[in-house]
């Protein structure tokens, strides 16, 4: 058996940045196994701008964006191997992949980082019903075939969901010469990034159908493809109302109705996953429950920006480099809770004793709201809190809680309240 | 073209009867109206082999059941398609639910199925099952029932009579069937063909083929009332909810909902009984429909989670008017036109068990059977994600492209969907790739395979990008290309 001392499974922004990380951080033994021929991940089919604002200080397509991590790991002396699939993940980090070229290998790693990324929900996730015909498809799949291979999946669009992919198909299908007939939105408010509303729907005048979901799906004559889109409007728990129905003349579908953390392997391994994130429980160095074993990007949490996702992987990779160095941590733990109007928080648990550097709290609030405070709280009793003037669900949120602050307690608690 | 015996349908009657009859010296044709066999009732249903207590005792339903339920568990390791005996239970809790339990038992018993027995405590059937709902204190337990994938069991039975010489001609829409002095004269989109013999065995739509043939003389002719069925499939992660085929106790409105795991590992729930909306070919899941499987089957289990619903699907049965059982017999007045009608539930389960039927009828018609010679089962592939680790590696060596993972959610390689492409009946489509392979049947349903799936079969079969299906002919996936591609 292959012995390694790091192994990151995924070669998209998460699995490069914690490659890039670990490396700056003094691991010399490191192999990124990449299930696709090119690494960058869903990057490569991102072909619009706007990432890297935040990590390289300008605006970058997707492609430019992956190339800058390529081009960092290739200066080093970390090993990729694509077109390589981990099939397997044992607890106690035996990694079993197949390839054309070398075949069915078992690796044996000292730590191992999680970078599988996440899939995007599909139809059946939200039961809609109607005819079952070709013409429906998730948005990444129809920006799949449109990106890289060149097709265009429909003339006449309707989206379902508000989520970024489906906000960017809408303008890229536009641009291709497709008509986009309307985006139709469950919630009251967009679930996708604010510019993304506007430059990609208003700059079109494109619909926003707020409170509306797709109740039925009519097929042509010959039970082959989408013919028309019903919509619906809802009331404020999201029960169809009758008598609410919109037509429109299609030919098809899109869903961008969320994305879920692609955890297969975890579960494989026996990691526990959290029911809010979908991805695993993990302490204030992104290790989960298994030992050497940590998370980072989209199969942790779902997040909206790739320079997150970047910065989350770095961090992985640095923290990986310190458990190599140093071993396990042990250390009395703090849980923490989302409570009152937040959706989630990650990380899950800190260990307050062996924490050298402040913590960040990832988290997404559940609606949008104004005017309001960020509180932590131990036993119910306040001890950090920070004002905010908006917050909304489609931004992942942060809160940085200085060590020393820390209380002597087994849970903290942070909720969203309002500012008096 | 003559034919000796041509059967029109390829679903699991049209199949089965086909690969009974490649065992012998004859010239057979399946007519398919689609482009896949399987496309119909047979690949939308709960994927049960029943044990046979449910038919009435005597009828066609019972005999067949019970006859083709043990063929099936006979072919299984011959033909390794996926199916598993896990048993099933009938579950109940009222005074009136334990009589009816207490009758399927004496019907059971009266069909010849093997080895029932009744579980008379709450403490006994949570044993068997404990996600049962904490009321359920009685089950009907029949260890024969098992679960399949009917397309599957259908594929098998086809590449086998396939490559014994029969010919599957997809594609053809039978458009009339007039008899003459040498037999059938058969009309077809793909053209005629002649055929001293025909097999009506075209599911919703045996009534209009019956009708062909019969000309003005309807006063034979039966009805085929669709009815629709709709289900919820879940994740694999709920797949081990379930031990058993958990059925509810039949009522007068119906059979009930049932929950079982599939042979795929998934957790499947339904199906309701729709006459009033359902149409021969309409396969939409209707809200209402879904609603009431979902409330229903909460009856069985509370720990139901309809979070992991990764498909919802619908198949039609073809049921008969004025008939509870199967319509199996030669034509009164047509001689020689032999209809296989009203092959809902347990349809699946007969499947080999009317092929053998097919022979008895065909014979007292006055066919000569004379055996071949040779004949060669086709055993379906072993999914790479089945293999053990040593069949993994070996499997690599000897076809690097079972190195190269396509379907992410179920682990399919480049190398089984080319074989796929490449079998006795080639698949053609994204579907029918997803039936050979289970490629696009996983948590993403095709969204990242759906794309590589495509290429492959552009690739492998030459064809042009708006020539590849989704399913049925003419479901392009694709419309155009984008601006910039020539």
């Amino acid at each position: 058996m292959e012995n390694r001392d790091l192994v990151i499974i995924g070669g998209g922004p998460a699995g490069l940045a914690a490659g890039y990380g670990a490396y700056k951080a003094g691991v010399k033994d490191i192999l990124l196994i990449e299930r696709d021929n090119t690494l960058g991940g869903i990057l490569n089919q991102c072909i619009h701008n706007g990432f890297g604002l935040h990590r390289f200080k300008e605006e970058l397509t997707g492609p430019e964006y992956a190339s800058r991590y390529e081009e960092m790991v290739k200066e080093t002396n970390i090993e990729v191997r694509s077109n390589t699939m981990a099939i397997d993940l044992s607890d106690d980090k035996v990694i079993t992949v197949v390839s054309s070229k070398r075949g069915l290998e078992q690796i044996k790693a000292k730590a191992v980082i999680l970078a599988m990324g996440c899939r995007e929900r599909s139809r059946g996730a939200i039961s809609t019903p109607g005819a079952r015909v070709s013409g429906i498809f998730t948005a990444g799949a129809a920006q799949k075939y449109c990106n890289i291979d060149g097709y265009l999946v429909g003339k006449r669009i309707v989206i379902l969901g508000s989520g970024d992919i489906g906000l960017i198909m809408a303008r890229r299908m536009t641009l291709e010469g497709a008509k986009v007939l309307a985006d139709v939105e469950l919630c009251p408010y967009s679930n996708g990034l604010n510019r993304n509303i506007a430059q990609c729907l208003n700059d079109f005048n494109i619909p926003l159908y707020l409170s509306y979901t797709v109740t039925d799906i009519i097929a042509d004559e010959d039970n082959k493809r989408v013919k028309q889109v019903v919509i619906s409007k809802v009331d404020e728990k999201k029960k169809v109302i009758p008598g609410t129905e919109i037509a429109f003349d299609c030919d098809t579908l899109l869903l961008s109705v969320g994305l879920i953390p692609e955890n297969e392997l975890s579960k494989k391994a026996g990691i526990e996953l959290d029911s809010r994130t979908k991805g695993p429980l993990v302490y204030d160095n992104l290790e989960t429950d298994k030992e050497g074993i940590f998370a980072c990007g989209n199969v942790l949490q779902v997040h909206d920006l790739v320079d997150n996702v970047s910065m989350e992987g770095e961090r992985a990779g640095k923290n990986a480099a310190e458990y190599l160095s140093k071993g396990e941590r042990n250390a009395s733990l703090i849980k923490t809770i989302p409570g009152s109007g937040i959706g989630y928080v990650c990380p899950q648990y800190i260990r307050k004793d062996s924490l050298k550097d402040d913590v960040d709290i990832f988290f997404r609030v559940r609606v949008p709201s104004s005017n309001v405070r960020l509180v932590l709280e131990k036993n119910g009793k306040e001890f950090f809190s920070i004002p905010k003037i908006k917050v909304v669900p489609s931004e992942m949120e942060s809160i940085r809680i200085k060590k020393e602050m820390l209380p002597d307690a087994s849970e903290i608690t942070l909720s969203l309240k309002e500012n008096k | 073209m003559h034919f000796d015996v041509t059967i029109i349908g390829a679903g699991i009657t049209g199949s089965a009867i086909a690969f009974e009859l490649s065992k012998y010296q004859l010239k057979v044709a399946v007519l398919e109206k689609e482009n896949d066999v399987s496309m119909k009732t047979t690949k939308a249903n709960s994927g049960i082999i029943h044990a046979g207590y449910d038919p009435k005792p005597g009828s066609l339903m019972a005999r067949l059941n019970v006859e083709g339920s043990q063929l099936t568990h006979d072919l299984y390791p011959l033909l390794n398609f996926h199916y598993k005996q896990i048993g099933s239970l009938v579950i109940g809790s009222t005074e009136e639910e334990h009589q009816v339990i207490n009758d399927l038992f004496e019907r059971g018993l009266k069909n010849g199925v093997k080895d029932l027995h009744i579980l008379k405590t709450s403490a006994e059937v949570h044993q068997y099952d404990h996600n049962l709902a904490s009321n359920i204190d009685y089950a009907l337990y029949a260890p024969t029932a098992g679960i399949i994938s009917p397309w599957e069991l259908c594929l098998a039975l086809a590449y086998t009579a396939t490559i014994n010489g029969v010919d599957f001609i997809l594609n053809c829409e039978v458009k009339d069937i007039t008899k003459n002095d040498k037999g059938f004269l058969i009309s077809t989109s793909k053209g005629n063909y002649e055929s001293t013999y025909v097999i009506n065995c075209a599911g919703t739509h045996a009534d209009d083929i019956y009708k062909l043939v019969l000309k003005d003389r309807k006063n034979d002719s039966f009805t085929i009332l669709p009815c629709k069925g709709e289900y919820y499939l879940l994740d694999k992660d709920q797949g081990s909810l379930m031990n058993h085929v958990i059925f509810q106790t039949p009522t007068k409105l119906g059979k009930g909902v049932l929950v079982s795991p599939t042979v795929h590992g998934n957790l499947i729930v339904g199906p309701n009984a729709d006459y009033e909306d359902a149409t021969k070919d309409d396969t939409c899941t209707l809200q209402t429909s879904l609603d009431f499987v979902k409330a229903s089957s909460l009856k069985s289990s509370a720990n139901l989670f309809f979070g992991a619903n990764i498909r919802n699907f619908s198949g039609i049965r073809a049921t008969l008017k004025d008939q509870d059982d199967f319509l199996i017999e030669e034509s009164k007045i047509v001689p020689h036109f032999i209809n296989f009608a009203g092959i809902k539930s347990p349809g699946l389960s007969c499947g080999p068990a009317f092929g053998k039927e097919a022979i008895r009828l065909l014979e007292k018609a006055g066919l000569n059977f004379v055996e071949k010679k040779e004949f060669h089962y086709y055993r379906l592939p072993t999914f790479f994600s089945n293999m053990t680790l040593e069949e993994k590696k070996q499997a690599i060596i000897s076809n690097p492209l079972y190195g190269q993972v396509i379907c992410r959610c179920e682990t399919v390689t480049e190398a089984e969907i080319i074989n796929a492409i490449n079998a006795p009946i080639g698949a053609t489509t994204i579907d029918g790739i997803k039936r050979r392979t289970n490629a696009g049947m996983g948590r993403c349903q095709g969204g990242f395979c759906g794309p590589k799936v495509f290429q492959l079969l552009m690739d492998e079969l030459k064809l042009n990008y708006d020539q590849v299906y989704q399913d049925r002919d003419g479901s392009e996936v694709v419309v155009c290309k984008t601006k910039g591609e020539k």
